[in-house]
């Protein structure tokens, strides 16, 4: 029997990014995962780093997260293609440029950097973009990254410092004191945290976790250029405001030359097979901002499953009825942007230490507490 | 045998970079391509030559620009008149 | 736009052919798609145009008198729901919905890196062959071909009749499995004369067994090879050098259409019906082998899709190939020195250019494919993922649409087809 300080289930980004803030700590680690280092919902994720300002604890996770990738960024291996090209929200119509000031407002007062394009301005930035939107929301600070490899980076650097990488490992049981492997052995660990995305609940029975399936297309190289990650602002209208199948425009350049399209989201699909009439309605609704990418060249469509909380926010810290489980898991579509700042949030909690940001709002106990769900909004 | 029916055969004219080449009809671009001064359909992504490999739509190393078309297949493509072939190598 | 059909078959070779003649002959509509301009598939190819293959002239005589209709230049890339094929064309895109499919997708040929392997003039054996076909001026041209099997005779033979001057034929398998199988194919009556009449035409070729290439040298294209035989090194200068380590089955679109397979071919039943139902495979699906195995499963399949009855010396002449297609499998395994000759600088993957090294601790597929970008370009692994599969046991990924690069307007369903399906939020 081995015996960690820690042990980490579940080797996403999420948990790739905490074993490498605790090995940094002295922390003695295990990293078990099912299958391969960032091969899950991780590769099925665009990469994107991106301020999310839905609500005020969104926003303190977010903002902070791309602040602390940005400072990680001149440590990174070239292939996982770290890219400062900001976001450009684009506005459609006059109502949506209405709403870029008080966005403007809520970046700025988190301390993010923002700024308002006027048309003109929109397409001088970005002249493959089709004509008629009245401007658009730039976060120069948001950036784009290939995330099996930042995750695998995460895992070499906690192996590197002494952590044990456990891969090819399912985990049959969380039990207090130990983790039980599918083969049987036990790890003995003072502290686990779960960290395995959407399988979380199966090994945790109860979480409030439920799939949502996205889909992924990537074109081949020598795309046309687009110069920001680009999202339409009707992104959060249209695409979070309903509880069924929806899309909405998201475009990527990568480093490659491709283009990398999304996004849609099925809440409560756990199958992985490529839905053709959602991908249909996520095309045609890309070629409305991009014309011309009908005839352009689609190597690969993929799918993903993100864990979803009920209220959109991750659970981050200790499960209020098993003091010895920690939580690390529910960031849906936000795992990539929010490993880094998630990572460093449940390592604080764990060595007992205060914050930069507030954790509360991520509790775990909002929802699984004694006392019943709670808003967890601020 | 075989040159007379070359001669007999009807031709057609294509351009492959610009280069004019007349071959017979039923040649495949990937064909036509070997008839000039190298057999190089594209280069790699440090700019090294590469030419056709499978010769039956599988490996991708022909892919060319085609009468205006991106990554058509030489080898699957028979020439004819007046085809312009662009390749990026 | 849309079509509609009792059956699609899907690749003009041989084994769709059979199928769609035998079916449109009992009265089906038939539709036959293939990515060639001119049905045949690979073993056929020019015979539409050239004719100087009897048996492939009479089936495709047959073929263009059966009633079949045939879309040339076709392309299946995604099966969006049951009974649904998205197609694309040159610079347009269909969906066809159909009742039974014939999946006919025939074989590729296996490649395994070595160096020197991505220089221009370096193919395949079949890949050397049917340029030659298509017209590649090989005449006066110096050839080396290193591969495995009949197709490597059949090859050569190709070359000489157009003036190619064959040097060396290195067959990798060992003398005595060689000669084994040799005499295996008295068996096999015509196989054997076939064979004969090959060698024949190149008596002159130095041959040996227990040969393979070990480099390819040149500076922009090929120049010269660098073989094994029997232990000693040779180097021989050349204009091409074609080198393949047998056939392995087109499986992508089986998988795409969610069809069982197991150790590299396609589960059928004794109806040639997949997992899938309503779906059959047959010819070099089913496992290599060849041209005889192509038309006996063909004609079954096509007989069944019609509902006719099916003759019992069909099913005898499907037991028969079928032995041989074991023979052949064994005889065409690679050698294990062949599975050693790239170094770190290599490439595998000639699509993303990943070398050997950048595979430096990947345990699998999925790995390699998401840390090194093998298999991540435009053949979409299908090089690369054959070798991979020789080199280093790693089974494929699941297919996903689209299962060949496609333009992302051919992706979007027509609407006549989709209306049953869409969602709305």
């Amino acid at each position: 029997m081995s015996a960690f300080d820690c042990v980490i289930v579940g080797g996403g980004i999420v948990g790739a990014a905490l074993a490498d803030v605790l090995s940094a700590e002295g922390v003695s680690v295990a990293l078990v995962e099912a299958r391969s280092i960032g091969t899950g919902t991780t590769a099925c994720g665009m990469g994107h780093l991106v301020a999310m300002d839905d609500n005020a604890a969104e926003l303190a996770l977010t903002a902070w997260s791309v602040a602390l990738w940005r400072e990680l960024a001149p440590g990174l291996p070239r292939t996982v293609e770290y890219d400062a090209c900001g976001t450009l929200w684009l506005a459609a119509d006059d109502e949506e440029m209405a709403a870029v000031s008080a966005k403007v407002a809520n970046y700025r007062a988190a301390g993010v950097r923002a700024e308002v394009l006027d048309s003109a301005a929109l397409y001088e930035a970005e002249p493959a973009l089709a004509p008629g939107l009245v401007g658009a929301l730039r976060v120069p600070e948001d950036a784009v990254l290939y995330p099996p490899l930042a995750a695998r980076t995460f895992a070499l650097r906690a192996q590197a410092r002494g952590a044990r990488l456990m891969t090819g490992c399912p985990v049959r049981e969380l039990r207090p004191g130990g983790v039980v492997l599918a083969n049987g052995e036990v790890l003995a660990a003072r502290h686990i945290v779960l960290a395995a995305g959407v399988a979380s609940p199966l090994l945790c029975p109860g979480l409030p976790i439920s799939p949502r399936k996205g889909h992924l297309l990537i074109t081949r190289r020598g795309a046309p250029v687009v110069h920001h990650q680009l999202v339409e602002l009707g992104y959060l209208k249209s695409a979070h405001g309903t509880d069924g199948a929806s899309v909405a425009f998201n475009a990527q350049p990568r480093v490659t030359g491709q283009l990398l399209l999304g996004s849609s989201r099925q809440p409560g699909d756990g199958t992985r097979e490529v839905d053709a009439a959602l991908l249909e309605r996520m095309l045609k609704r890309a070629a409305l901002f991009l014309p011309g990418l009908d005839g352009l060249q689609a190597l690969r469509v993929w799918t993903g499953l993100r864990p979803a909380t009920p209220d959109g926010l991750p659970l981050l810290g200790p499960h209020p009825e098993k003091p010895w489980l920690w939580l690390a898991c529910g960031h849906e579509g936000l795992g990539i942007t929010t490993a880094t700042g998630s990572a460093r949030l449940v390592a604080d909690q764990l060595l007992g230490r205060a914050s930069v940001i507030d954790s509360r709002p991520y509790s775990p106990a909002r929802f699984l507490s004694a006392s019943g769900p709670e808003v967890a909004h601020a | 045998m075989r040159e007379a029916s070359l001669k007999n055969a009807s031709v057609v004219t294509l351009r492959i970079n610009g280069r004019e080449v007349t071959v017979p009809v039923g040649t495949s671009v990937a064909a036509a391509l070997a008839m000039m001064d190298s057999f190089v359909s594209r280069a790699d992504l440090s700019g090294r030559p590469r030419g056709p490999l499978c010769g039956m739509g599988v490996c991708f190393e022909c892919r060319a620009t085609i009468d205006g078309v991106p990554e058509v297949l030489m080898c699957l493509t028979p020439c004819r008149e007046d085809q312009t072939v662009v390749t990026d190598a | 736009m849309r079509e509609v059909c009792d059956l699609v078959v899907v690749g003009a070779g041989p084994g769709g052919l059979a199928a769609a003649c035998r079916a449109a002959e009992a009265g089906l509509d038939v539709l036959v798609l293939d990515a060639q301009p001119e049905p045949g598939g690979q073993v056929w190819r020019g015979e539409a145009r050239k004719g100087s293959n009897r048996l492939a002239r009479r089936w495709l005589t047959r073929f263009s008198a059966s009633g079949a209709r045939f879309r040339p230049g076709a392309r299946v890339i995604a099966a969006p729901e049951p009974g649904v094929l998205l197609v694309e064309e040159a610079s347009s895109s269909f969906a066809v919905r159909y009742g039974r499919a014939v999946l006919a997708t025939g074989a590729r040929e296996r490649f395994l890196p070595f160096p020197g392997w991505t220089l221009p003039g370096v193919l395949g054996v079949s890949g050397l062959q049917v340029l030659v076909k298509d017209g590649l001026p090989i005449e006066g041209k110096r050839v080396v071909l290193a591969g495995t099997g009949p197709l490597l005779l059949v090859a050569a033979a190709t070359i000489h009749a157009h003036g190619g001057e064959v040097l060396y034929i290195a067959e990798q398998a060992s003398a005595a499995s060689h000669w084994g199988f040799a005499l295996q194919l008295w068996r096999q009556p015509a196989k054997l004369l076939q064979g004969a009449l090959m060698s024949a035409k190149l008596v002159s070729v130095p041959t040996s067994t227990d040969a393979w290439v070990t480099a390819a040298e040149g500076e922009r294209r090929l120049e010269a090879v660098r073989l094994s035989v029997r232990g000693r090194e040779e180097h021989l200068h050349c204009d091409y050098l074609g080198a393949a380590y047998g056939l392995v089955p087109n499986l992508e679109v089986a998988r795409l259409l969610g069809c069982e397979t197991s150790a590299g071919a396609v589960v059928v039943d004794d109806r040639l019906e997949t997992r899938v139902p309503k779906v059959h495979a047959v010819g070099e699906l089913l496992g290599i082998g060849g041209v005889d195995q192509a038309l006996v499963t063909g004609a079954l399949a096509g007989l069944v899709a019609a509902e006719q009855p099916v003759p019992l010396e069909l099913e005898r002449s499907w037991h028969r190939v079928r032995t041989f297609a074991a023979q052949l499998a064994r005889h065409d395994a690679p050698r294990a020195e062949l599975l050693r000759l790239a170094a770190p600088d290599t490439l595998l993957c000639r699509c993303e250019d990943v070398p050997m090294s950048a595979l430096e601790g990947c345990q699998n597929l999925r790995e390699a494919r998401l840390y090194a970008r093998l298999g991540m370009g435009a053949c979409q692994g299908r090089t690369c993922g054959t070798a991979a599969q020789a080199l280093f046991g790693w089974s494929g990924e699941d297919v996903r649409p689209p299962c060949l690069p496609a333009r992302i307007g051919s992706l979007r369903l027509p609407s006549d087809v989709s209306s049953t399906h869409t969602r709305e939020s």
